[in-house]
């Protein structure tokens, strides 16, 4: 189990760091599902199967689809990495780098400085147990979310619709 | 050696958010930056999940369950915001579109 733990934890902050040092978009975009995966097998390992599962179905199965789509229908071709290289230049990256590394040393420090030595067993906390508390004391919360996600749609196909007279042109060209 | 410090699953979370960060800040393709996005949403969910088993408790995993909901509601109205981007601009630069009426 911790075997498991550090290795994906490891695989994660690697394939991450291809997500956002890539040129390519779908290269970039199949790092990123193989982060979540490893993030999943670290879900896996910590006990919590039911959130491990929801990982690899909801996000590197829908959400990951969804955009594999959009990069798919942009049809971004060769130029595009001529232009990504271009514009990650070093002296375009290493300030932000360097807010994030004060930052990330930040929360580190923090985080050793509390009052540590709890340890995570390992046991496993099933599906049966977020549901009972998902449909009882938190039911309100998933009333929201659902409401959440009507937004979501009302406002993706809302935003999502091309200019009218683009969409005719399309249609008397094909 | 019996179980995992919750220190070490907060660290990789914050490893994870501060790499998704700084992705955000240095890349200028907007696909990239929502790419970016996901990962900050997903280190949050982590350490959620981290929080959550280190005291036995399934609240985590519910809130996990939010995040994740979340991150579909913003994936999909973000990218319905990359497509007119693209179709206005013809291009995925987000310095583009920071001028107002184009």
């Amino acid at each position: 189990m911790e075997l498991a733990f550090y290795l994906g934890g490891l695989v994660a902050v690697i394939a991450t760091l291809g997500v956002i040092t890539g040129t390519n978009a779908v290269h970039s975009l199949l790092n990123l599902i193989v982060s979540l995966i490893a993030v999943a097998i670290v879900f896996f390992a910590l006990g919590a199967p039911f959130a491990g599962a929801l990982e690899i179905i909801v996000y590197a199965g829908a959400i990951m689809v969804l955009f594999v789509f959009v990069v798919m229908i942009l049809n971004l071709g060769q130029g595009a990495v001529e232009q990504e290289r271009l514009w990650l230049q070093a002296r375009t990256w290493i300030l932000p780098a360097i807010l994030s590394l004060v930052l990330l040393g930040t929360l580190l420090v923090t985080l050793s400085a509390g009052d540590g030595g709890r340890m995570i067993s390992g046991d496993m906390l099933t599906a049966k147990a977020v549901g009972r508390t998902l449909f009882g004391p938190w039911l309100l919360v998933v009333e929201l979310a659902a409401m959440l996600l009507l937004a979501g749609l009302v406002t993706a196909s809302h935003v999502g619709r091309l200019p009218r007279d683009r969409r005719d042109d399309k249609k008397g060209g094909n | 050696m019996n179980g995992i410090p919750m220190e070490h699953g907060l660290a990789l979370a914050a490893v994870l958010f501060a790499l998704g960060l700084a992705g955000l800040m240095f890349r200028r393709n907007m696909v990239f930056v929502l790419m970016s996005l996901e990962v900050m949403l997903n280190a949050a969910g982590l350490a959620f999940i981290v929080a959550g088993t280190a005291w036995g408790q399934p609240e985590g995993q519910a809130m996990f369950l939010l995040v994740i909901t979340l991150a579909a509601a913003e994936a999909s109205v973000a990218l319905a915001l990359l497509i007119q981007l693209y179709h206005r601009f013809k291009t995925l630069d987000t310095d583009k579109a920071s001028g107002m009426r184009g």
